[in-house]
C-alpha cells in the first residue's frame, strides 16, 4: 500500500484525496486549516459542463482554447471538457446540492466567454457546498485529516531529483514536523493574496505550495498570468460574482452610461473597467433591474455582503466596483499526469499549471479543473508510489527547518514586515496589476529585491511558542516575497501582450517570439527563465 | 471606540483603543494586530461570512467578525464549549469528531428523478459554514460533552432529508445515542446562525423521522404513566 501525503485541503485536495484512496493509497491531508475553510469555499459562480443539446463538449473547448489567447494546450483542454459532464454527475453523486431547473434537471447558467449557459450551480454557493460534500466524503472513506500544519518545505533526495516527503510548522505547538510519503500531492492553492487588500482571495492564498515547491527544485509556469476580476466590491475587493453579469447586470461608468460588452472574457472586461475608472474615476455594477425577488433567490451573497462592505443596498442602488487580483493562472508545471518536474512531487488545482487556462481562465473552470485533475491526479500519485516506493533516506532538512523556526525568532525587527507587506501588494496592484510596462515592472523587482535582503531584519514580534499566527504570517510574506520576483522576472521577460498579462509598451501579442510557456526555476538558490514550447 | 478582548495568558482582558469607524470587527483585529499589537491572536479567512473561520462572541453573543460592525464598549471573547488555544482561537476538531460520529454525509444517492421543489428542501441546511457558533451557543455541553450538537444534526437532517438519498437507516441509527434526544430544544441555536439556519427545527424534524422508523422516544419512556397503568392490572 503507497502513503500519499496531499497538502492542502481545498477542493483539489479533497478531491485527490477520495481518488487516492479509492485506489487503495493510505492517504493523510496536512492542511493550514480545517478543511471547510479553504478559499474553495468562497467559488461562487459554477462548474462549467456540456450537459445537453443545446451545447457540446466541442463548443467548450473551443471557449476555453480562445480565452487561454495560445497558451492554452488543446490536448489538456479537450481531456478536461470531455470529461465535464462525468465530472459534474460525479459531484451529483456524492451529494452535491445543484440547483435545479423547472424539470429537476441540474441548472446552468451562462458566465462570460461561454457561448451556451453551461455553469452547473449551487445558488451562488457552489465551491461552499462542493467543498464541505468533498469534506463529508472523505470523513466517510476515513480519510486521516492533520489540521494545523503549516507547510515549511518539501523533504527531496536531490541526487535523485525524488520527494520523500514535507516538514510542516505544527500551529498549536510550535513544533517541527516530518511527514514521509512515497507521492506528495501539491495542492495549496493560488498567490492571489500577494496583491493584499486588492485581491478577492481569502488571506491564506499566499503560494506557500508554489514556494515550497521551487525551492525543492520544480519548475513554475506562466507565473505572470494572473486573472483580475472585473466586479470587485471597491473598498475591501471582496468578490460580486459573474453570475450577476451573466443574469443581466450592466456596467456603468461615472455618467452611468454601460461602456463595454458586459459578458466578454474577465480580461476584456477588466481592462475596459480600469480605462474608465481612469477618466472618471468610477464605475458601478447595476443590478436594480433584475428585481429584488430574483437577487433574494440567486445572489443572496452579493446583496449581503454590499450591504456590510458598502453600505449600499444593491436591490435600489449601484454597487461601486473595482477589478481584483483572483485567480492564478501560473502554477506548479505539471504533466498530463499531474507530476511536476520533481520525481513524485505531484501538484493539482490552482497552485498547478495544467495548461487548461492558459493566459485567461473562464469562469466556471476552475471548479471544474480540480474535480477532473483531482481524480486523475489521486489515482496517479497512489499508483505511483505503489510501483516506486520512496526509500527511507536520511534528510537535513528536518534540522534546517528546526534550525530556521528557532532562528527567526532572533530576526531584528528593525523593519515592520506588515507595512512592507502592505506595500507589496500596493506596488504589485499599481505596477503588475491590470496595465504594466518595463520600467514599473522593473522597480517593482528593485523593491523585492530590497524586501529580500531586510528580511532578517524584519521577524515576528510575538515570541510565543504556542499557536503564534504572527510567525505564520511572517514565513507567509517570505513566500509571497519568493514568488513576486519571479512573477515580476516572467512579466519583465513577456514583452508583448496576451490574456490577462497586458504591456501597455508592447501592446500586442507576438507568437513568433513569445508564443510559449515562460518556465521559471531555481539553480543552487539562483532565479532561472526561458520561454519552453 | 474602545474594545476589549479576552487575552488567553494572563486570562484578563485587553482593552484597546482604535480610531475606526464603520468597519468590521475583523478590520478592526487586523487593525490592532498589524499595528498595535501582534500577539493577539485569532482566525479568518475569506472576509466575507463563507469560510467559518471567524466566529466569536461578541457581549456574550456569537457573531462572525467580518459581518459584525462593533461599537464602542464591545466585549469579545473566544466561543464557548471548546477548547482555547491561545486568545480567541478555538480547537475546531469537535467539526470532524461530531460529524463523524452523526454519520453526517452521503452514504448512496439515485441520480434521476428529482424536483426542483423537492432539491430546495435542503438548501438552507446545506448553507452551513460550519462556523460552530451553534455549538457555542447550545447548553446542553455543560451537561453532555458528548452531545453531537446542533451543526452535526443539522447535516444529518440535510442529508436524511435529500432527495436523492437512498440509505438512510444508518444515520437515523447513529443519532439515537447523543443526538437528538439529548437536545433540549431550547432554540439557543437559532438566533446565533449567521446563514438563517435553525438546527433546532432540524432536530425536531429528525425527531419526527425517527419515531416514523419505529424508535422509541426517550423524554417519553418514563413517568409518562401509561406503563404505571398497565402494571396494575
Amino acid at each position: 500500500m503507497s502513503k500519499v501525503l496531499i497538502i492542502g485541503s481545498g477542493g483539489a485536495g479533497l478531491v485527490s484525496a477520495l481518488s487516492a484512496h479509492e485506489a487503495g493509497a493510505e492517504v493523510i491531508v496536512a492542511s493550514k486549516t480545517l478543511p471547510t475553510r479553504s478559499q474553495t469555499s468562497m467559488a461562487q459562480g459554477g462548474m462549467n459542463a456540456a450537459l445537453d443539446c443545446d451545447d457540446s463538449v466541442e463548443a467548450h473547448i473551443a471557449d476555453t482554447l480562445k480565452s487561454s489567447a495560445g497558451l492554452g494546450d488543446e490536448s489538456q483542454i479537450a481531456f478536461m471538457c470531455s470529461k465535464a459532464p462525468e465530472a459534474v454527475r460525479w459531484c451529483n453523486r456524492i451529494g452535491l446540492p445543484f440547483s435545479r431547473n423547472e424539470s429537476g434537471e441540474i441548472a446552468r447558467r451562462k458566465l462570460g466567454g461561454a457561448s451556451a449557459p453551461r455553469a452547473c450551480y449551487a445558488q451562488d454557493y457552489t465551491g461552499l457546498k462542493l467543498l464541505h460534500t468533498l469534506y463529508d466524503q472523505c470523513l466517510k472513506a476515513g480519510v486521516e485529516f492533520k489540521n494545523g500544519r503549516f507547510l515549511l518545505n518539501l523533504i527531496t533526495d536531490r541526487e535523485a531529483n525524488r520527494v520523500l516527503g514535507a516538514t510542516f510548522l505544527v500551529i498549536e505547538t510550535g513544533e517541527v514536523e516530518e511527514m514521509r510519503a512515497d507521492a506528495v500531492i501539491m495542492a495549496t492553492g493560488g498567490y492571489g493574496n500577494l496583491y493584499g487588500k486588492h485581491s478577492t482571495n481569502s488571506v491564506q492564498a499566499s503560494g506557500d505550495g508554489l514556494a515550497a515547491a521551487v525551492r525543492a527544485g520544480a519548475r513554475l509556469a506562466d507565473m505572470e498570468f494572473i486573472q483580475f476580476h472585473p466586479t470587485a466590491l471597491k473598498g475591501s475587493s471582496i468578490l460580486i460574482s459573474e453570475s450577476a453579469r451573466g443574469a443581466g447586470g450592466y456596467l456603468l461608468n461615472a455618467n452611468q452610461e454601460r461602456f463595454t460588452d458586459e459578458l466578454a472574457p474577465r480580461d476584456v472586461v477588466a481592462r475596459a473597467i480600469h480605462d474608465e475608472m481612469a477618466k472618471g474615476g468610477i464605475v458601478y455594477l447595476d443590478i436594480r433591474h433584475l428585481g429584488e425577488e430574483f437577487i433574494e433567490r440567486e445572489l443572496p451573497q452579493e446583496r449581503k455582503l454590499a450591504q456590510i462592505y458598502e453600505g449600499i443596498d444593491p436591490v435600489h442602488e449601484l454597487i461601486p466596483i473595482k477589478p481584483s487580483a483572483h485567480y492564478s493562472m501560473g502554477g506548479i508545471e505539471v504533466d498530463a499526469q499531474c507530476m511536476s518536474a520533481v520525481k513524485g512531487l505531484f501538484a493539482v488545482g490552482e497552485c498547478a499549471n495544467h495548461r487548461t487556462h492558459g493566459a485567461n481562465r473562464l469562469g466556471g473552470n476552475s471548479l471544474l479543473e480540480l474535480v477532473v485533475f483531482g481524480r486523475e491526479c489521486g489515482r496517479n500519485a497512489s499508483e505511483y508510489g505503489e510501483k516506486y516506493p520512496a526509500p527511507l533516506l536520511e534528510n537535513l532538512q528536518y534540522a534546517k527547518d528546526l534550525n530556521f523556526v528557532r532562528g527567526v525568532m532572533y530576526f531584528t525587527n528593525q523593519i515592520d514586515f506588515y507595512q512592507k507587506q502592505q506595500m507589496l501588494a500596493n506596488i504589485f496592484y499599481n505596477n503588475v496589476g491590470l496595465v504594466r510596462d518595463d520600467m514599473g515592472l522593473k522597480a517593482v523587482l528593485g523593491a523585492i529585491r530590497q524586501m529580500q535582503k531586510e528580511l532578517p531584519f524584519m521577524g515576528p514580534r510575538d515570541k510565543s511558542k504556542v499557536c503564534n499566527t504572527n510567525l505564520v504570517e511572517f514565513i507567509e510574506f517570505g513566500n509571497k516575497i519568493e514568488l513576486a520576483e519571479i512573477i515580476v522576472v516572467s512579466a519583465i521577460s513577456r514583452v508583448e501582450s496576451r490574456g490577462a498579462h497586458y504591456r501597455i509598451d508592447a501592446p500586442v501579442r507576438n507568437d513568433t517570439m513569445f508564443g510559449a510557456h515562460t518556465i521559471t526555476w531555481k539553480e543552487d538558490g539562483v532565479l532561472c527563465a526561458d520561454f519552453i514550447q | 471606540m474602545t474594545i476589549s478582548i479576552q487575552r488567553s495568558h494572563n486570562n484578563e482582558t485587553q482593552t484597546y483603543n482604535v480610531e475606526l469607524e464603520n468597519v468590521t470587527l475583523l478590520t478592526v483585529l487586523n487593525h490592532i494586530k498589524t499595528s498595535l499589537d501582534p500577539t493577539l491572536t485569532y482566525s479568518h479567512g475569506c472576509r466575507s461570512g463563507v469560510c467559518g473561520s471567524c466566529a466569536v462572541r461578541v457581549n456574550g453573543r456569537e457573531q462572525l467578525m467580518c459581518e459584525y460592525k462593533p461599537s464602542d464598549g464591545d466585549e469579545i471573547e473566544p466561543i464557548r464549549n471548546g477548547r482555547v488555544i491561545r486568545d480567541l482561537v478555538v480547537d475546531s476538531s469537535m467539526v470532524e469528531q461530531c460529524n463523524r460520529a452523526g454519520l453526517a454525509w452521503s452514504e448512496k444517492t439515485k441520480e434521476e428523478g428529482v424536483s426542483a421543489k423537492s432539491m430546495e428542501q435542503i438548501e438552507t441546511q446545506s448553507d452551513c459554514i460550519l462556523c460552530a457558533s451553534c455549538y457555542s451557543a447550545c447548553p446542553v455541553y455543560a451537561a453532555n460533552p458528548n452531545f453531537m450538537g446542533p451543526f452535526t444534526l443539522t447535516r444529518v437532517w440535510r442529508y436524511v432529508n435529500d432527495p436523492r438519498e437512498l440509505n438512510i437507516e444508518s444515520k437515523m441509527a447513529a443519532i439515537q445515542t447523543n443526538g437528538i434526544w439529548d437536545c433540549t430544544l431550547c432554540g439557543a441555536c437559532v438566533p446565533v446562525c449567521p446563514q438563517l439556519i435553525a438546527p433546532m427545527q432540524d432536530i425536531k424534524m429528525l425527531r419526527m423521522k425517527s419515531g416514523m422508523l419505529g424508535y422509541p422516544d426517550p423524554t417519553m419512556s418514563f413517568g409518562g404513566g401509561f406503563d404505571l397503568g398497565g402494571w396494575d392490572f
